[in-house]
């Protein structure tokens, strides 16, 4: 199939940007999104010109390094798929496609498509974690956990950090992300006891790196390549308002 | 010369209990005069610096990645190894360290993997205890599953994402301590040269790959955790960054590259389509719990629907020819009996190399719900990539590169022969021997970053003034003009060929001839044809951009050129193993039935190679091994 690619070309941080158009060519059904680009890529350097840049590295839907807007939308319009898991079979011939990079004032963007997204390591560093130190811990059954409360913990960790959810939210909120981390931690017995101070450093640390509040759009959990439900910004809330209030145990 | 591995001798089961009262301590108050850096941030680095920083050490970490988190221990699915012996089933952390020598083909050091198999408990209680919701039964306890070559169940997993959660754990580990200031991250900086001083290494050369920048950082220690080598066959399993650079400049500083030849080519992966792919998608081996493995028994039934084809005209070659371990054959002996099946004409699919995965019996056995709820997202990734449904009808697999058992040489302190030197995970050689079980490389990484190397740094850096040596020695400046010299030359060159048309050819000149079968003619075939495809890299390779930008052409131009030189070290060190031994099958040497002939009595050793410069032939240096524990047996599966 041939189609028509709209995508936006920036030099460094510093520069404006716009968006270019470049011909895809003999594209088969069978490569993926971003082997797609590689072909666009090779026929840029051929003419002597820069390729477009983008992140990406595992190329299977799990590193969460991939971060590229779609036809308006984080990761493309399949459900529950990253960049790189898209494959051309989800297009027809003669397609436009717009591809863009995150937007958000926290991910400032670094050249192409590629945007720089330690905001989100800082947001983890602020808390999540559980303080547990290398060696002398418990034996992995001494606290049983049940299958629901696993899987409940699983579900939230599935997260890949891609930060989709921030680019598709209309106040750039790292609600989905910091949520999912608060929420499988707080529903083990092993991340319980730090509950209250990590719920606080981490929202405090959502506001510190600029991202905006969450006021209830849910556009995070559709862009969301692994389906992370909103149900964990709802437990994040609980857990916030358990942190303010004093236990018989706190002075 | 001959290699002393350095292992304690002795009653192996108290061997690294002995080993760690022997080991001199830092005392707590002078360990943060101690800076070690860590490159590598997966399961091994991760681990590692985490585990270093909480110590006290200060220490410098470092990925190519925009977070730690994204290392290529993210993609593992199966799951991780553990002696724990929960199912009560008859394990027990002799008949891991069995299994593991066993399954490594004889060709490990014994007391490494003993330590392994000793801490292997640990590493769950580590993990529990960071929040890796592992997967746990309805009364609460942990879950267990079954992997190749082993007879007990002693996988623990987190559904099909085991890599990710485990890594995602060391990495809140390593959050913790960069918050706590002991760890500095630095991202986006490859390592392109090591810095020895006097033959002890210093510190190592970084580009910063969003600015260009080339940078000097010293350390009392370098600790390399920088991942496997297999996309030398251009496709793999692994990530697209995943290269042999930092291992290879080490090697040309001097450090000494062991079995390179040992690379594991995973039976359980998406077949080729095209040749317009970037990479293989790995089915976790886990699925072979539950998937039967066959092809038709006649080669016109190759092109039917497989539900078409009737029972008795099915081959399930694995459970024929290895009734005691049917589907959960080895990865070595299960990739080569696919391909075996295959030359054979009995391949399915449009390429006709692909073998059947098929779980109908599982699904018949325990319903189709059970089966999506052990391994639910693997059949969602099967089906996104090749557009089919597996629980309608089998997956199609065949095997692809994985993961590489060779690696630098190291000693029981995880020591390369260069002093200060440190090597964890996959990129050192030292526990799978020449073929690794499955869910054992978490084992492994984790074991290296956490429990390992805590230990055995801490006599090597008590040996030394902390900080003698920093970026304003001559030798940082020397490695900062060469590096800056090797980057110039790539891109001054502006000939035809892009980077990735290179890295395809070298790639297919591997997978033919260095891959799962080699032979004395097709590794002398490889080793004139990667110096030429180095002679068409240097001389007309088209590397857009410039130096001092953001440049991914740059990047991949810089790990193919390692490669191309590595390359020709794998080639030479299969040449040179006339035997056939796990990953490494020589077709001269093979019974009369296929099956991989070792031979002991000249082969029973490590080769540990020199660099001598690019082009010229390597210096073998061998560790021989000694078997004391598990009696060397040809190995056997049936
Ligand atoms: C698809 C897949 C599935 C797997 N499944 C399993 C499984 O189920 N069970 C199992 O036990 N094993 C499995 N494995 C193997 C296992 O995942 C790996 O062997 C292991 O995770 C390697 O960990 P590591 O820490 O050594 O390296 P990696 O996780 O690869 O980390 C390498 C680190 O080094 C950094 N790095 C590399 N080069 C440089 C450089 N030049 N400069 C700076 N930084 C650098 C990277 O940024 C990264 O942080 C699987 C592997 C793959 C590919
Ligand atoms: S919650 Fe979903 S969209 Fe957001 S970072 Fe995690 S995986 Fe990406
Ligand atoms: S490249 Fe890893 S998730 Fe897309």
């Amino acid at each position: 199939m041939n189609l028509t690619l709209h995508v936006w070309r920036q030099k460094g941080p510093q520069d404006k940007g716009k968006l270019e158009t470049y011909p895809a060519n003999n594209i088969s059904s069978d490569q993926s999104f971003l082997e797609m680009l590689d072909d666009v890529n090779e026929e840029l350097i051929k003419k002597g010109q820069d390729p477009i840049a983008f992140d990406h590295d595992c190329r299977e839907g799990i590193c969460g390094m991939c971060s590229q807007v779609i036809n308006g939308r984080p990761h493309g319009h399949e459900e529950r798929t990253t960049v790189c898991q898209l494959h051309m079979r989800q297009f027809d011939d003669g397609d436009e496609i717009f591809i863009e990079p995150w937007r958000a004032k926290a991910f400032p963007v670094q050249k192409d498509l590629i945007v720089d997204r330690s905001a989100l390591d800082a947001i983890m560093q602020s808390g999540g974690y559980s303080s547990c130190h290398t060696g002398g811990v418990a034996d992995g059954n001494a606290i049983l956990i049940g299958k629901p409360v696993a899987d409940y913990a699983m579900d939230a960790a599935e997260c890949i950090g891609c930060g989709a959810c921030i680019a598709a939210c209309p106040n750039s909120s790292a609600m989905l992300f910091t949520s999912a981390k608060v929420a499988q931690l707080a529903a083990l017995p092993q991340g319980e006891p730090e509950a209250k101070k990590r719920v606080k450093a981490m929202t405090q640390a959502i506001l510190d790196e600029g991202f905006g509040n969450c006021t209830n759009h849910y556009e995070c959990e559709a862009a969301c390549p692994k389906g992370i439900s909103v149900k964990f910004i709802a437990k994040l809330n609980r857990e916030y308002l358990k942190s303010l209030v004093p236990t018989s145990t706190e002075s | 010369m001959i290699l002393d591995g350095k292992a304690p001798t002795g009653d192996i089961q108290t061997s690294w209990d002995r080993a760690r009262f022997d080991m001199k301590l830092v005392n707590p108050s002078n360990k943060r005069k101690y800076k070690v850096i860590m490159v590598g941030s997966g399961l091994a680095g991760g681990a590692g610096a985490a585990s270093l920083g909480e110590l006290g050490y200060h220490v410098d970490c470092f990925c190519y990645q925009d977070s730690p988190r994204r290392a290529h221990s993210i993609a593992a699915q199966g799951g991780i190894n553990a002696a724990k012996s929960y199912p009560n089933d008859g394990d027990s952390i002799y008949r891991l360290f069995y299994d593991t020598v066993k399954g490594g083909d004889f060709r490990a050091r014994e007391a490494d993997v003993w330590r392994l198999a000793q801490v292997s408990n640990n590493i769950i209680d580590q993990c529990v205890a960071q929040g890796v919701p592992f997967a746990r039964d309805y009364a609460g306890y942990l879950d267990n599953r079954s992997f190749g070559g082993a007879q007990v169940s002693r996988t623990f997993y987190a559904r099909g994402q085991t890599g990710q959660q485990l890594l995602l754990g060391a990495y809140s580990a390593l959050s913790r301590q960069i918050k706590n200031k002991t760890v500095t991250m630095y991202n986006r900086r490859e390592m392109l040269d090591l810095v020895v001083v006097d033959g002890v290494a210093k510190g190592i050369t970084v580009r910063n790959l969003m600015t260009g920048e080339i940078e000097s950082h010293w350390a009392d220690a370098v600790v390399l955790a920088t991942g496997g080598f297999v996309n030398v066959f251009y496709l793999s399993t692994n990530a697209m960054g995943c290269s042999a650079t930092a291992i290879w400049k080490a090697s040309r500083k001097g450090a000494y590259m062991a079995n390179p030849c040992y690379t594991q080519i995973h039976p359980t992966c998406i077949p080729q389509h095209g040749d317009k792919q970037s990479k293989l998608t790995l089915m976790s081996e886990s699925l072979r719990n539950d998937g039967r493995v066959w092809v038709p028994k006649k080669a016109e039934d190759c092109d039917k629907y497989p539900g078409d084809i009737a029972p008795e005209d099915r081959d399930y070659y694995l459970e024929r020819k290895y009734p005691s371990f049917g589907n959960l054959a080895p990865r070595d002996i299960a990739s080569r009996a696919a391909k075996e099946q295959c030359d054979d004409g009995r391949g399915v699919g449009e390429t006709k190399r692909g073998v059947f995965l098929d779980f109908q019996t599982s699904i018949d056995r325990v319903g189709q719900p059970m089966i999506k709820e052990r391994y639910g997202n693997l059949f969602e990734m099967y089906e996104k990539i090749t557009d089919e449904d597996g629980y309608e009808r089998p997956m199609r697999i065949y095997p692809a590169p994985h993961y590489s058992m060779g690696g630098l040489w190291v000693d029981y302190q995880c020591m390369s022969n260069i002093p200060g030197l440190f090597v964890l995970g996959e990129a050192n050689f030292s526990v799978h021997g020449a073929n690794r079980l499955g869910a054992s490389a978490l084992m492994q990484g984790l074991a290296d970053g956490y429990f390992v190397i805590p230990y055995t740094i801490a006599p090597y850096l008590a040996s030394l003034t902390p900080g003698e040596v920093k970026e304003d020695h001559p030798e940082f400046k020397k490695s900062v003009e060469d590096v800056k010299g090797n980057i110039d030359k790539m891109l001054s060159i502006k000939g035809k060929k892009t980077v990735s048309e290179l890295h395809r050819e070298l790639g297919s000149v591997m997978w033919e001839d260095v891959g799962m079968a080699r032979s004395d003619a097709s590794l002398k075939n490889a080793l004139q044809r990667i110096p030429e495809i180095r002679d068409e890299f240097w001389n007309n390779v088209n590397v857009t951009g410039g130096p001092g930008e953001l440049n991914q052409q740059l990047e991949n131009a810089g790990r193919l050129a390692d490669f191309l030189e590595f390359a020709e070290v794998m080639a030479t060190d299969a040449l040179h193993r006339e035997e056939s031994c796990g990953g490494h099958f020589r077709t001269e040497h093979q019974t009369d039935d296929g099956e991989a002939m070792r031979d002991d009595e000249n082969f029973c050793y490590t080769a540990a190679w020199e660099f001598k410069g690019a082009g010229k032939a390597p210096e073998l240096h061998k560790e021989p091994l000694k078997f004391e524990n598990v009696k060397l047996a040809v190995r056997s599966y049936k």
